[in-house]
């Protein structure tokens, strides 16, 4: 009941907000908060019980089920967790009542936001938890419709083009998915969409099949990521996003693609992924360096947030292809809860300067650093965490992916991806000292305020576990290391 | 500094630092010093950009974090073979890994230059030596510590600590002794023409780095010939010596600094009148620098010299690295306290510096006199039994390698006298005759030109170029995609509006057009019945009787019955309006 309750609090939460009165906006914002706590609470519990009670072994946690739910297809209502899913959920526990705080600002057609996205929040949670396929594809479809509306109502001024392009962009993607879920369902026999049957199925598919699908669910995913070439939609729903939902988008929708990639793609077609894995890390590095380029070239910081988040997936998509290494997996893991903790804080740190000076050009700041301390020396905080210094989670995973995809990748290739750290110094010190450095402009700026309670509450909590990630890895490592080594026996068999 | 707002941050930046430096020493692994290596490199960081609202400081510090990545780039691809060659980060099995020669030759080269990369950056080696004199922008303290006797002296402490790899490899240890000796004469002619005390000094701490690096790299250098070359031992003794005599330094300016309020040694002059306690220290400090009889640079000075016999090249350019040395620290030791005041008003304004910052000087001054002679062979080699525990190692330098390197710097000494006490030789003039030499070194080589043109400026085009490919090219495929799709919707949706229902609306006009036609042959009259009959059967005749020379074959005779039936339709049309016209006229 534990993974169920995950999942229906948050609807639970959203019918609750739809029942209230439509001018009490601050009721709906302190019950939207209070309600998703409760998932929060016991994500935060789950973490902790999985670690003391389940992290010694590879198997599936907390199963529900399989219950029949349309027998005549064998659909199943089947919810499990792992090593590889459980830092997911905490991640969205946490980011979505961080989000949630930070939507305060938000001031028109309060209810429905709010409502959207305790529904979202169960979409999640949903794709995170689920091991029947029908019921991955549904929790995976049903995020896109808080999302759309999310964009597009309440988003930047070009939203209407970034939330159409954002839900046709992933619709697009999960039409190949949907075939490749087909072609496996008719496939196995007997027919079966039970995911951790079909990881057994998959392997014994003939090679071409295994391409096929590899490729599908590859594409379905890698928009997902984003990674390069498919990751166009990823600046405009970012930017155009309000706040809260840019932190959602960067924070855990971005990591759904690559929790897919380990727990469908992967270890299903272990064949095509030996096949292809030189040229996903290609596309990885690719994704490291041309997205570092890009965000040099920025002029807009909430784009140059968005475009570092194609570099630091690009890292994730290079260890992805390290797939016979236990330590680049382990070193993706970190990628995705890292690149969730520093970038979520750099979108909730660049709203919080833009709901006060209502801009967001790069150049038109400069010594913010005299005006706005505490902000200040966070913005330096996950600058740094970002660039992968030393102490922060970004240099750790950083670190075991280089190091894991050295030892089992061309190397040639990982040489040149350590390129990506200079350039990530590069734009991430350029931005710092635009904005923050030299001299500060009184008349213009004079009226800025430093950060207040409610932003800092929201920001905390994420410089502390990128702090903690940083300086003492091993138990979120212990946590996954029995699962992620069981993958790996599986993706490389 | 008292009256600084941030006094307090100052110093919490300095216990980070200090924090970072110790952790860097103590560690005995490549990756806990890779982890403090980058956490000194922040604190350096934060340091130079201490006084951020000036943007030279804002842009020193960006620059000196950037250019130190740049090395640690090489520094992380070393790691990456350190894990993969060796499976272990720990110093000690690596070295035994290493040594055993089970690591390919070639290998074991490129990681150690990638290790030696790291070095490069963080002890401002050529061709990564820019960020050094700009990081002058920071407190003066902070030079004097960070940027002149330990972090910088990082680089240095690396290369000695991971000595083993190197002596593995001759290689990269040529390399190394190249980039070191590249380095220090690169700096030492910079430092010869510049005015900025503080960057003359820096100049001056970039090419002692180079001295000490050489040392390192000729260790394993012709090894087979000279295994025992003492260049380990004077890299590490220089180190230590220099450590002290360059932070004097640095104070001693930060002092000179505090009582003048400029940098530019043109407009100091005579403030060994005003200044009793500075002047002499400083004085003492540049003596130990240029390698006088007894001082502490004296002894280590002569151990690099001694590291370079039997490298006859290497010998020639370390002496001459030795004059130019002298003469710039004399030049300025000339300029700042001896001859007239050059700005009257700035020296009437000189005083003595606080006790605070003039005690320092003092027990520095001693030091830099002192901490050499631990390598007096009287003394049983203090330092040398320090480095190796168990059996003392004997320094090389002998009396012969003493009076030369002396000669040399009290040479130094004596030139820069001539030109800027006597005035014997005219700086201006030699300034005129060597005019491209001088542009050369004034502007630092336009080493900050080239990157800026060859590095900086294209790879920030190169950005905004994929900028444009993304948001055009890639993007532009979306978003044409989009676009096609829409268009073929529409062209869907004009097929479907005039070809497929068209067809289905065209089958109903052709029935009503046929209709409308053929109508006219049901009129219901008997005579037109009859007038069809008989042309029906006069052609009949005609063709049976072959009266009309005819071709007869079926689509001709189709083409005339419907001639025929249009024919007779459009008359019997004509005739129908007349009779209704007729009756209607009834």
């Amino acid at each position: 009941m534990v993974l169920s309750s995950l999942i229906f609090f948050p609807i639970l939460g959203m019918i609750i907000v739809m029942l209230m009165p439509k001018d009490k906006d601050n009721l709906i914002r302190y019950t939207a908060v209070g309600i998703s706590v409760i998932p929060m609470v016991i994500s935060f519990w789950l973490t902790y019980d999985y670690f003391v009670n389940f992290s010694g072994t590879a198997a599936m946690a907390y199963v529900e089920g399989p219950f029949a739910w349309i027998p005549s297809l064998n659909v199943n209502y089947h919810l499990g967790v792992d090593g590889i899913s459980v830092p997911m959920l905490f991640l969205t526990g946490l980011l979505s009542t961080i989000s949630l705080i930070a939507s305060f600002s938000i001031k028109i057609r309060v209810k429905e936001y709010f409502a959207f996205f305790l529904l979202l929040e169960a979409g999640m949670m949903g794709v995170f938890v689920a091991l029947d396929f029908f019921l991955f594809y549904v929790f995976w479809e049903i995020m896109l419709v808080p999302m759309y509306f999310l964009i597009g109502v309440w988003g930047g001024p070009r939203k209407e083009y970034a939330a159409i392009k954002f839900f046709l962009y992933t619709l697009f993607g999960s039409i190949f998915m949907l075939v490749a879920i087909l072609i496996m369902y008719f496939t196995s026999e007997p027919h079966t969409l039970n995911m951790l049957e079909l990881i057994e199925h998959g392997g014994a598919m003939s090679y071409t099949l295994q391409m096929v699908c590899f490729i599908f669910f590859f594409i379905a995913f890698a928009i997902k990521v984003p990674v390069w070439p498919f990751h166009t939609w990823l600046p405009d729903a970012h930017v155009q996003a309000p706040t809260a939902v840019s932190v959602i988008l960067a924070g855990v929708l971005l990591k759904m693609g690559t929790y897919a990639m380990l727990r469908i793609n992967w270890p299903m077609f272990p064949d095509a992924l030996q096949a292809l894995s030189f040229w996903i890390a290609v596309l990885g590095v690719i994704g490291i360096i041309y997205g570092a380029l890009v965000s040099l070239a920025q002029t807009d910081l909430k784009k140059l947030v968005a475009y570092s988040s194609v570099s630091h997936m690009g890292y994730c998509m290079l260890a992805l292809a390290a797939y016979d290494s236990v330590t680049a997996i382990t070193g993706v893991m970190f990628q995705m809860i890292s690149h969730g903790l520093i970038t979520g804080a750099l979108f909730l740190m660049v709203g919080v300067l833009y709901d006060r000076a209502h801009t967001r050009e790069i150049a038109v700041f400069g010594g913010l650093g005299s005006k706005l301390p505490v902000y200040t020396a966070l913005m330096l905080m996950f600058s740094m965490a970002a660039l992968g210094l030393p102490g922060m989670s970004g240099f750790v995973s950083e670190f075991m992916i280089f190091i894991g995809a050295f030892s089992s990748l061309n190397q040639y290739l990982v040489g040149i991806s350590v390129l990506g750290v200079v350039l990530g110094a590069a734009y991430m010190l350029r931005m710092f000292q635009n904005v923050f450095l030299g001299e500060f402009n009184m008349a213009k700026w004079g009226g800025l305020t430093d950060i207040n309670g409610r932003e800092l509450l929201t920001v905390l909590p994420l410089a502390v576990l990128t702090l903690a990630v940083g300086i003492y890895p091993k138990p979120l490592a212990d946590l996954m290391l029995a699962t992620l080594d069981n993958l790996v026996q599986i993706m490389s068999r | 500094m008292k009256d600084d707002p941030r006094f307090s941050r100052f110093f919490a930046y300095l216990s980070l630092f200090l924090f970072s430096m110790l952790g860097l020493v103590i560690s005995d692994n490549f990756f806990m010093t890779f982890i403090f290596w980058e956490l000194v490199g922040l604190t350096s960081y934060l340091l130079i950009g201490f006084w951020f609202e000036k943007k030279s400081a804002a842009d020193a510090c960006k620059k000196a974090f950037l250019t130190t990545r740049v090395g640690d780039l090489g520094f992380l691809i070393g790691l990456m073979m350190i894990a993969f060659y060796c499976g272990t980060f720990n110093f000690a099995e690596v070295f035994t890994i290493i040594g055993a020669g089970s690591v390919p030759p070639v290998m074991v080269t490129i990681l150690a230059i990638g290790v030696f990369c790291g070095a490069v950056g963080k002890s401002a080696q050529f061709p990564l030596h820019t960020w050094l004199p700009d990081a002058m922008e920071g407190p003066t303290p902070v030079s004097a510590i960070v940027h002149s006797a330990t972090m910088v002296a990082a680089g240095v402490y690396l290369v000695a600590r991971t000595m083993s790899v190197f002596v593995a490899s001759a290689d990269a240890s040529f390399v190394v002794a190249i980039i070191g000796v590249i380095t220090s004469l690169l700096a030492a002619t910079i430092a010869l023409v510049q005015v900025d005390i503080k960057r003359i000094l820096a100049y001056s701490t970039i090419s002692q780095l180079g001295y000490m690096i050489m040392a390192l790299g000729l260790y394993g250098y012709d090894s087979a010939n000279d295994i025992h070359s003492p260049g380990f031992y004077a890299a590490t003794f220089h180190l230590m010596t220099h450590a002290f005599f360059k932070s004097l330094l640095f104070m001693g300016a930060g002092s000179v600094i505090h009582a003048v309020h400029t940098n530019d040694i043109m407009e100091m002059g005579g403030l060994w009148k005003k200044m009793k306690i500075t002047a002499p220290a400083f004085l003492i400090g540049s003596l130990s620098i240029a390698g006088f009889p007894l001082t502490s640079g004296f002894f280590s000075k002569d151990e690099i010299v001694a590291t370079t016999f039997g490298h006859p090249v290497f010998t020639v350019l370390t002496l001459l690295i030795a004059f130019m040395t002298a003469f710039y620290m004399w030049r300025l030791c000339f300029l700042t306290f001896f001859g007239k005041p050059r700005d009257e008003h700035r020296y009437e304004h000189a005083h003595e510096s606080p006790k605070t910052m003039a005690y320092p000087l003092i027990f520095l001054a001693f030091m830099a006199i002192f901490a050499g002679w631990t390598g007096i062979p009287a003394l049983k080699h203090g330092f040398a039994s320090f480095l190796y525990h168990s059996e003392p190692y004997h320094p090389h330098a002998d009396w012969m390698n003493y009076i030369v390197s002396s000669l040399v710097g009290l040479s130094g000494i004596g030139l820069a006298y001539l030109m800027y006490m006597k005035k014997t030789i005219s700086p201006d003039v030699m300034m005129a005759r060597f005019k491209p030499l001088y542009n050369l070194f004034w502007n630092k080589w336009y080493f900050d030109e080239l990157y800026q043109a060859t590095i900086i400026n294209p790879i920030m085009a190169f950005g905004r170029l994929m900028w444009k490919f993304d948001s055009n090219v890639i993007d532009g495929a979306v978003n044409g995609t989009a676009v096609l799709t829409m268009w073929w919707a529409d062209l869907k949706f004009w097929f479907d509006k005039w070809i497929i229902d068209g067809a289905v609306n065209g089958a109903g006009f052709i029935v009503r057009m046929m209709a409308a036609v053929l109508k006219y042959l049901q009129t219901g009259r008997m005579q037109f019945y009859m007038i069809f009959s008989m042309v029906f059967i006069i052609v009949m005749i005609l063709l049976k009787f072959e009266i009309a020379h005819i071709d007869l074959d079926w689509p001709m005779m189709t083409a005339l019955f419907i001639a025929a039936i249009g024919l007779l339709s459009v008359a019997a049309r004509f005739v129908s309006e007349e009779n209704q016209e007729s009756e209607n006229e009834k």
